[in-house]
C-alpha cells in the first residue's frame, strides 16, 4: 500500500507543492531593471529598419533582406484565424529597438557588461557565469554537478547581453553566438541558411521579424560533432511599449546532436506587449536537434490587463536523411499565444516530436500546436499536446498532420488532450489530417475532461487542501510531456505548472 | 502574395453574381414569400462560397456555384431499390418534380404530409416557424450560403408534422431522367411531443442537386433519418440537414454514399433540450479518381445532459477522395455533455486520400467529449489470415470492407432498415452470394 510520501515522490515533486504554497500566486518575475535605456524612435518604417541594421553594423545585403521583408509586410493582413481576441495592435505605436546605454560600444567581454544587467540575470536565476550548473532551477544545488554545463546567449530588450562558454564550444567546433555576431562573423552561414526554413514572407509575424528583427542566437554544430553542453537562450523583455523581435538560427551539419533550451520572462505592466520571434532550425542528414521552451512570459493580471502577446513562428527542416527533431515546450505565460513550432520531415526516415503543455489561467489566451510535413519515405512523427484551461481562459490545440503521396510507409500518432477547470474556460481542438497515400498511417486522438472528482477526493483525504490536489492532478496528467525535458527545465515546468494554476479553484 | 480579405470577399460576391441569373424565386402564399426573401438577403450578404474558404478547405465549391451543372450521364443502377420489401409510404421526385403517378396518396396514420408546393400556395402554415429559421440558425458561427440559396429557390419538397407514431416509414425517392438537370428541394419536418417518423431517402435527385432539410424534434419525440445517395457515378449532390432537438428526444441518421462525382453532405444540429440524443453517421463507398465526398457534421450542445454521436467510416479506392469536418460545440453550460465522434478511413491504394479536421470546441467543464480518426491501408495480418484459410485475394479484401463499413451501418436503430443496408452493401462488394 503505498503512502503519500510515495505518491508524491511517483507524480510530482514535493518542492512543487511546497512552491505553490510559497509563491502565492503572483507572477515571479515581474519586477523591472532600472536601467538606461537608449530606444529608436516609435513606429515601424523603411528608416526604422536601416537603423536596426545600422545599429547591428550590418552588411547591405542583410539590409536590403530586411527591406524587402518590410515592403511584404506592408502587403500583408493580420491573421484572424487562430481562435483568440484581442484589442487591435497599433503597430506604429511601438518601440521596435531598445538597448542599454552601456551597449553604445559592445562590451567585449561579460566582465565589461553593466553589474545591473548581470543583476538581472543573477535574479531571473541565470546568473552569467560560467559555472558548472544552470542555477537558480531550485534543487539544481542537490543535484551531481558532473559536468552539466549550460551555455548561455541572454537577450535583454533588442540586445544579446553576452554569451557563456564561448570559447570552450570553439574547441568543439560549436558556434554559438548572438544572430547579429553571426551576421558579421559568419555571413556565408547566415546568407545560406537565414530564411531557408521560414521565408521571409511566410506569414505576418515572421515578415514582421525579418524586417525588424534585432538580435537573438545563432548556432552552428558541425558535422559529427556531439555539442558538449546544452546551449539555452534566455530572452527578458524589460522596456516598457517595446516589442521584442528575436530570430534564433539553429544549424545542425550532418552527424551532430545539440540540446538548445529557451525561457524567457518579462515584467508587469499595464499594457501588452508584443514579442514576434522566429526560430528556424535545419537539421542535415543524421543530426539531432532537441529545442525545449519554458515560456514564461508575463500573461497579464487577473483582469487581463498587460501581458505579452507572442506570436512566435518556429519551425524545422530535416533535410538529410534520418534527421530528428523534438519539440517540447511548456507554455504558461503570455496574455495571447499564437505558436505552432512545425516539422518538415523532408529526409527519408527522418522524425519530428512534439511535446507540448499549455496552461492557460485567469484571462490568457493560447492557440497553439503543430504542423507534421511528412515529405519522405518512412518518415515518424508524434504529437503529445496536453492543454489546461482555469478561470476564464481559452486554450486551443491547432494542429496538421499532412502526409505528401512521397512519403511512403509515413506514420503519426497525435494525442491531444485537455482539461478544464472551472466553468467558465474553455478548450478547443483543431486538428487537421491530410493522408495523401495509403502505405502511410496516422492515428488522432483526443479528450476532453475535467478533474478527476475521484483523484481529487482521494488527496484530499490524504490532508491537501484542494489547490494542492489540483496541482498534483494537473502533474500528473502532463507527465508525458514533462519527462521529454531536459532535467532543469523539467523541474521549473513542474513548479511552473503549480504555480500557473494558482487561484483557480475555489 | 495572401489574398485580402476584401479580396476574398469581392470574389464571394462574384461567385454569388455568376450564379444567380439563373435562379428564379417561384411564386408562393405570404409566408413563403417572407421566408425566401429573408433567405435572398442572407445570400446577398454572404455571397457564394469560394476555393479559399477555410470551411471549403478540402473540397471545391465550384461544382455548386456554377451557373449550370455539368453534364451527369445517366446511371444504369442508381440503387433506388435499397429499400425494396420494407412497408412504405413511397413518395417520388424526376429531376426535381413531384411524380403524382409514381407516388403513394400523400396520406399516412400519425402524420400530416403535402408537398411544399401545395404549402406554398397558403397565406399561412405551420411550416412558418421552420422554414428558413433553422437555416438561419445555423449561419452562426459558420456561414452556408448554399443553404440560404436553398431557402430562396427552392421549388418544391416536403412538408411532414408527426402528431403521433407514424405507421410506416416516408420513402422519398429520387429519380432522374436528364443529365442537365438543376434540383432544388426543401423538406420541413416536424415532430411533435413525444411523436416518432423514419425518412428514407434513395437516388440522386439530379444531375446537381441542393437538398435542405429542417428538422425539429419536440421533447421526447423521435426521428430517424436513413438514407442511400444513389450508385449514381456523375450527379453532384450538396445537402444540408438542420435539426434542433428538444428534451429527451432523439435523432438518429445515417447515410450511405456509394460513389458519385461530387457529394457534400452538412449535417447542423442543436440540442436545446435536456438529455436528448444526437448520433449521425456515415459510410462511404468511394471507387474512382473523380469520386469526392464530403461529410461535414456541426453539433452544437447547448443544453445539460446531452449525448452525441459521430461516427464515419470511409472506403476509398482508385484515386478517391473523402473529406470529414466534424465539430462538437459545448457552449457554456452545457453540463454533462458526452461527446464522441471517429472518422475512420481505409485507403485501398495509394492515390486515394484522406482529409480530416475533427474539432472540439468546448466552453463547460463536466463534460466527456472525444474525438478520434484513423487512417491507413487494409490490415495485412487480417489479409493474411483470411488467404490462409482459402478465401481469395480480393473477397478477402471486400470481407474486411464490409466489416469496417458494418460499424458505421450499426448505428441505425431499426434491424429491418439495418439489413436492407447491409444487403446492398453486400450486393455492391458482389459478396451477396456467399453470405
Amino acid at each position: 500500500m503505498a503512502t503519500l510520501d510515495d505518491e508524491i515522490r511517483e507524480g510530482v515533486d514535493r518542492e512543487t507543492v511546497e512552491t505553490v504554497r510559497a509563491m502565492g500566486g503572483t507572477y515571479k518575475y515581474g519586477w523591472d531593471t532600472d536601467i538606461e535605456m537608449e530606444y529608436a524612435p516609435k513606429g515601424v518604417n523603411p528608416d526604422i529598419v536601416r537603423l536596426i541594421s545600422e545599429k547591428n553594423g550590418e552588411p547591405e545585403w542583410m539590409t536590403e533582406w530586411r527591406l524587402s521583408a518590410f515592403e511584404r509586410w506592408e502587403q500583408m493582413e493580420e491573421p484572424d484565424w487562430a481562435m483568440v481576441t484581442y484589442p487591435e495592435i497599433n503597430f506604429q505605436d511601438q518601440y521596435y529597438y531598445a538597448r542599454p546605454k552601456s551597449f553604445e560600444t559592445k562590451p567585449k567581454s561579460l566582465d565589461e557588461v553593466d553589474p545591473k544587467l548581470l543583476a538581472t540575470y543573477e535574479k531571473l536565476g541565470i546568473p552569467l557565469k560560467e559555472q558548472m550548473i544552470l542555477a537558480g532551477v531550485e534543487g539544481a544545488e542537490d543535484m551531481p554537478a558532473e559536468g552539466r554545463k549550460v551555455a548561455v546567449d541572454a537577450v535583454f530588450d533588442s540586445v544579446s547581453v553576452g554569451t557563456t562558454f564561448q570559447s570552450e564550444l570553439k574547441k568543439a567546433g560549436v558556434i554559438f553566438c548572438s544572430i547579429s555576431e553571426a551576421i558579421k562573423e559568419h555571413p556565408e552561414l547566415v546568407k545560406k541558411y537565414l530564411g531557408s526554413v521560414v521565408p521571409a514572407s511566410d506569414n505576418f509575424y515572421a515578415t514582421l521579424n525579418s524586417a525588424v528583427f534585432s538580435d537573438g542566437s545563432f548556432v552552428y554544430i558541425p558535422p559529427g560533432v556531439r555539442c558538449p553542453m546544452e546551449l539555452s537562450t534566455y530572452f527578458r523583455i524589460n522596456a516598457e511599449n517595446t516589442g521584442q523581435f528575436e530570430r534564433t538560427l539553429i544549424i545542425a551539419d550532418k552527424g551532430s546532436y545539440v540540446s538548445y533550451l529557451e525561457g524567457c520572462t518579462a515584467p508587469q505592466r499595464d499594457t501588452a506587449q508584443l514579442h514576434a520571434a522566429v526560430v528556424e532550425i535545419i537539421i542535415e542528414e543524421d543530426a539531432e536537434v532537441k529545442y525545449s521552451t519554458v515560456q514564461n512570459w508575463f500573461p497579464g493580471d487577473e483582469e487581463g490587463k498587460g501581458g505579452i502577446y507572442n506570436f512566435v513562428t518556429k519551425r524545422a527542416d530535416c533535410r538529410g536523411d534520418r534527421a530528428k527533431i523534438m519539440w517540447t515546450q511548456v507554455e504558461t505565460g503570455s496574455a495571447v499565444t499564437w505558436k505552432y513550432p512545425s516539422c518538415i520531415l523532408r529526409g527519408n526516415e527522418s522524425q519530428g516530436e512534439f511535446y507540448s503543455i499549455a496552461i492557460a489561467n485567469n484571462m490568457q489566451q493560447a492557440d497553439t500546436g503543430t504542423k507534421m510535413i511528412h515529405l519522405g519515405k518512412d518518415t515518424k512523427s508524434r504529437i503529445v499536446s496536453k492543454g489546461i484551461s482555469a478561470g476564464q481562459a481559452q486554450n486551443t490545440y491547432r494542429g496538421a498532420v499532412t502526409m505528401h503521396p512521397k512519403a511512403k510507409n509515413g506514420r503519426n500518432y497525435t494525442q491531444c488532450d485537455s482539461l478544464l477547470i472551472g466553468d467558465q474556460c474553455g478548450a478547443h481542438t483543431v486538428p487537421y489530417i491530410e493522408v495523401r497515400n495509403n502505405s502511410a498511417r496516422v492515428e488522432h486522438e483526443a479528450t476532453t475532461s475535467k478533474v478527476d472528482d475521484d483523484q481529487l477526493f482521494y488527496c484530499r483525504q490524504r490532508g491537501m487542501d484542494e489547490e494542492e490536489a489540483v496541482a498534483l492532478v494537473v502533474n500528473g496528467f502532463c507527465k508525458e510531456v514533462l519527462q521529454a525535458l531536459p532535467m532543469e527545465f523539467a523541474m521549473e515546468a513542474q513548479q511552473l505548472v503549480a504555480i500557473s494554476l494558482e487561484g483557480s479553484v475555489g | 502574395m495572401a489574398i485580402k480579405r476584401a479580396q476574398l470577399k469581392q470574389q464571394k460576391q462574384d461567385a454569388l453574381a455568376a450564379r444567380q441569373p439563373v435562379l428564379s424565386m417561384p411564386e408562393g402564399g405570404e409566408w413563403i414569400t417572407a421566408a425566401r426573401k429573408d433567405a435572398a438577403g442572407r445570400l446577398d450578404a454572404m455571397g457564394l462560397p469560394i476555393r479559399r474558404d477555410e470551411y471549403w478547405k478540402y473540397t471545391r465549391p465550384d461544382a455548386f456555384t456554377s451557373a449550370a451543372p455539368e453534364a451527369a450521364a445517366l446511371a444504369d443502377d442508381a440503387g433506388a431499390q435499397v429499400f425494396e420489401g420494407v412497408d412504405v409510404l413511397t413518395v417520388v421526385f424526376r429531376d426535381g418534380a413531384f411524380d403524382a403517378d409514381a407516388s403513394d396518396a400523400l396520406a399516412l396514420d400519425g402524420v400530416e404530409i403535402s408537398r411544399l408546393a401545395d404549402a406554398a400556395q397558403a397565406d399561412i402554415h405551420w411550416a412558418k416557424d421552420i422554414y428558413g429559421a433553422l437555416e438561419t440558425a445555423g449561419q452562426d458561427p459558420v456561414e452556408r450560403p448554399l443553404a440560404a440559396l436553398n431557402t430562396a429557390y427552392a421549388t418544391d419538397g416536403l412538408v411532414i408534422r408527426a402528431t403521433g407514431a407514424a405507421a410506416k416509414p416516408i420513402h422519398v425517392v429520387y429519380e432522374r431522367s436528364s443529365d442537365t438537370s438543376d434540383v432544388v428541394l426543401h423538406h420541413v419536418i416536424k415532430v411533435e411531443e413525444g411523436a416518432s417518423v423514419t425518412l428514407l431517402e434513395t437516388g440522386a435527385a439530379g444531375a446537381r442537386a441542393n437538398t435542405v432539410t429542417e428538422v425539429t424534434v419536440a421533447d421526447t419525440a423521435a426521428f430517424h433519418h436513413v438514407r442511400s445517395q444513389g450508385r449514381d457515378q456523375e450527379r453532384q449532390l450538396l445537402t444540408h440537414m438542420f435539426a434542433r432537438l428538444g428534451s429527451e428526444s432523439t435523432f438518429k441518421s445515417f447515410t450511405l454514399t456509394p460513389n458519385g462525382k461530387m457529394t457534400r453532405n452538412e449535417c447542423i444540429m442543436e440540442l436545446t433540450g435536456d438529455d436528448a440524443i444526437a448520433h449521425v453517421a456515415g459510410a462511404l463507398m468511394a471507387d474512382g479518381k473523380d469520386v469526392h465526398q464530403d461529410d461535414t457534421i456541426f453539433i452544437t450542445h447547448d443544453a445539460v445532459n446531452c449525448e452525441s454521436r459521430q461516427v464515419f467510416k470511409k472506403v476509398l479506392s482508385n484515386g478517391a477522395t473523402g473529406v470529414f469536418q466534424g465539430k462538437i460545440l459545448v457552449k457554456q453550460g452545457a453540463q454533462k455533455t458526452d461527446g464522441y465522434q471517429i472518422s475512420q478511413s481505409l485507403l485501398l491504394d495509394e492515390d486515394s486520400q484522406f482529409l480530416a479536421k475533427p474539432e472540439l470546441e468546448i466552453y463547460a467543464d463536466d463534460v466527456a467529449c472525444s474525438h478520434g480518426s484513423t487512417s491507413g491501408a487494409i490490415d495485412e495480418d487480417a489479409l493474411y489470415y483470411l488467404r490462409a484459410r482459402g478465401i481469395p485475394h480480393r473477397k478477402a479484401q471486400d470481407l474486411m470492407v464490409l466489416a469496417f463499413l458494418a460499424e458505421a451501418v450499426d448505428e441505425i436503430e431499426s434491424e429491418e432498415l439495418r439489413e436492407a443496408i447491409l444487403r446492398r452493401i453486400r450486393l455492391w462488394l458482389d459478396l451477396e452470394d456467399d453470405l
